[in-house]
């Protein structure tokens, strides 16, 4: 559900959580990634960072440089003024491969939702998504936009370590992994792109707030493009959506 | 005097836990980046002060694991500033928080001491690695920052540069670090109403004990388990250093320096910034309490520690008395060069 109007909730006294809403919901995302467009656009004077989550912005901020009373007061005053929510404007399409070997949980998690394991790739294939939040670990991106029949619960052990740019599935959501972390998540493709290298510039590209999509690749072209990453190129292709007369 | 301003100080053991540190990594934990820096920011800006280094720049985080620092070639001014620490100039004690030269084939020995768990070794000069996403910060889990993403093991040689001329030995006093055993204060939420009143009535009466199985990322509590009242599960959301956060088991325990950015459990109180050194100071088995305060208090608090930071250290003969002609302060460069001019460079 999302709230009438923000809650303001401290988190120590140098971070204010801003929540929208208390589920994992499109319309409560879009709040958040509104104001965190909004305060990145005119920076406040004492903000040091802010992290997009799910339902609700982190704002971390030196209450030596503004108090507490001030940043609430300037963000209720954004709220009431209508910060703009806008669809995406740029859309990612991630190679994904969901052959053998790399779509490792696809029996596994088919067979929880009762489906084949063809069906599960074919309709992970299908969806459309958006960047909701990373967190995890660096370069974790988590996706809403999983089609509901894909809804499957997260395991009740962890799996053994991913394999680097897994893609996964769990608790109703899509998932993009960097490096091997153990996860509870099923993975359901392997992807040979990068969302972080440090090496790289930017180090990241996918920023919360961009849609997505996964172009199933076979295991050559997985393997050519996987070379030209670990070149430093993004090999994902960039869309954009904003189509402004 | 040499005007060689580049040098190696070698490692020759280092026990687990020994990384390079600077302030940490911002503006990435949109990325789920994890921060990372000093365990105990009041120890790190000290050592840093007292060589006349910029207050957030790379030093060695000491664990209890203790290290050993020699150097080849050049003297190099070091600081050490922390917990009551075990530190030796070849065999010879230094005060815990001291400035030194390190002399070529001399041995730097700083193993754990009668209290604390982390000390720092700044240098007077820097680091000279390359920084990961604008940070010398090490994240073991991440394999991000410092040398290679790891900690320091005996055989590593960390190049240094701009060296300054060392001070030294000489005492450092920096009365912030002044050990306490008052209870750490906290300010409640953001979700404490996930919680019972029992639970947070027990939360701020229990005495706690620093589990062993701590480390930079996270602080976990032996005591009572806390009860939940609306489920143990959220939509995950931020977490801000000292973040003390309740799983299902119903552990608290509490977010340091190598937190991740955003996570899935309840959090009923956070441990305020000036108490955050404090508590990372505490040593395994060790009781901690936890006290509620207001977010006036809190930054009252922040802004107190931050102004005796801002008057710097001060440094005096080891052993004597404090001498106004030689209570200097270290952030005023000047003031140190005047009164050890023969230790001016060329």
């Amino acid at each position: 559900m999302r709230y009438p109007a923000p809650r303001c909730l401290d988190a120590g006294e140098a971070a204010l959580v801003v929540e929208f809403g208390d589920s994992v919901d499109p319309a409560i995302n879009a709040g958040v990634l509104a104001l965190d467009a909004a305060l990145r656009a005119a920076p406040l004077v004492g903000i040091v960072e802010t992290v997009p989550t799910y339902r609700s912005l982190m704002i971390h901020y030196d209450p030596l440089a503004l108090g507490r009373a001030a940043l609430v007061a300037h963000i209720e005053a954004m709220e009431t003024r209508g910060v703009a929510e806008r669809p995406p404007r740029v859309r990612w399409i991630i190679p994904c491969c969901y052959d053998p070997p790399h779509g490792e949980d696809l029996a596994a998690a088919g067979e929880s939702l009762s489906l084949s394991p063809e069906r599960v790739a074919a309709l992970h294939a299908g969806g459309d998504y958006r960047a909701y939040m990373y967190g995890f670990a660096p370069g974790w991106c988590y996706l809403g936009g999983l089609p509901p029949a894909l809804a499957v619960p997260r395991r009740a052990a962890p799996r053994a370590p991913t394999p680097k740019g897994a893609v996964l599935i769990g608790g109703g959501l899509s998932l993009i992994g960097a490096d091997p972390m153990p996860t509870g998540w099923y993975v359901v493709g392997r992807t040979p792109e990068r969302l972080i290298a440090l090496e790289r510039d930017p180090p990241f590209f996918v920023n919360v707030g961009d849609a997505l999509r996964f172009e199933p690749v076979d295991d050559a072209r997985f393997r050519a493009l996987a070379e030209r990453s670990a070149g430093g190129e993004i090999v994902a292709r960039r869309e954009m959506l904003d189509a402004r007369p | 005097m040499s005007t060689q301003t580049s040098g190696r100080l070698l490692v020759r053991a280092a026990g687990p836990g020994v990384t390079i540190q600077d302030a940490g990594r911002c503006g990435s934990l949109r990325f789920g980046v994890t921060p990372a820096g000093p365990m105990d920011e009041r120890a790190f800006i000290a050592a840093n002060q007292a060589v006349g280094a910029p207050r957030g720049a790379a030093a060695i985080e000491v664990s209890l694991g203790g290290v050993e620092l020699v150097t080849s070639g050049e003297t190099i001014g070091l600081a050490i500033a922390g917990g009551d620490f075990d530190i030796r100039l070849d065999g010879a004690r230094l005060p815990c928080a001291c400035a030194l030269p390190l002399e070529p084939g001399a041995s730097l020995t700083i193993r754990a001491g009668r209290s604390g768990s982390w000390c720092y070794v700044a240098v007077a000069g820097r680091i000279d690695l390359p920084p990961a996403l604008g940070s010398l910060a090490t994240h073991t889990r991440s394999g991000m920052g410092g040398l290679e993403g790891r900690g320091l093991r005996a055989g590593d040689a960390l190049p240094l540069a701009g060296l300054a001329p060392p001070r030294g030995p000489l005492a450092i006093d920096a009365p912030w670090l002044a050990a306490s055993g008052a209870p750490i204060r906290v300010l409640l939420g953001p979700q404490a109403d996930y919680f019972t009143h029992e639970a947070i009535d027990e939360f701020l009466s229990a005495r706690w004990r620093l589990s062993p199985r701590s480390d930079r990322m996270a602080y976990r509590l032996e005591g009572p388990r806390l009860s939940h009242a609306k489920g143990h599960d959220i939509v995950s959301d931020g977490v801000a250093l000292g973040a003390i956060q309740v799983p299902g088991d119903g552990a608290p325990l509490v977010l340091m320096a190598d937190r991740q950015p955003t996570g899935g459990y309840p959090k009923i109180a956070n441990v305020i910034g000036a108490d955050i050194g404090r508590l990372a100071q505490t040593r395994p088995g060790e009781e901690i309490s936890f006290v509620a305060v207001s977010i006036e208090e809190a930054v009252a608090a922040r802004r107190a520690l931050a102004e005796a930071i801002a008057a710097g250290v001060r440094l005096r003969p080891q052993g004597g008395e404090l001498s106004t002609e030689l209570l200097l302060s270290a952030n005023l460069i000047g003031g140190v060069a005047d009164a050890y001019g023969s230790l001016e460079p060329e």
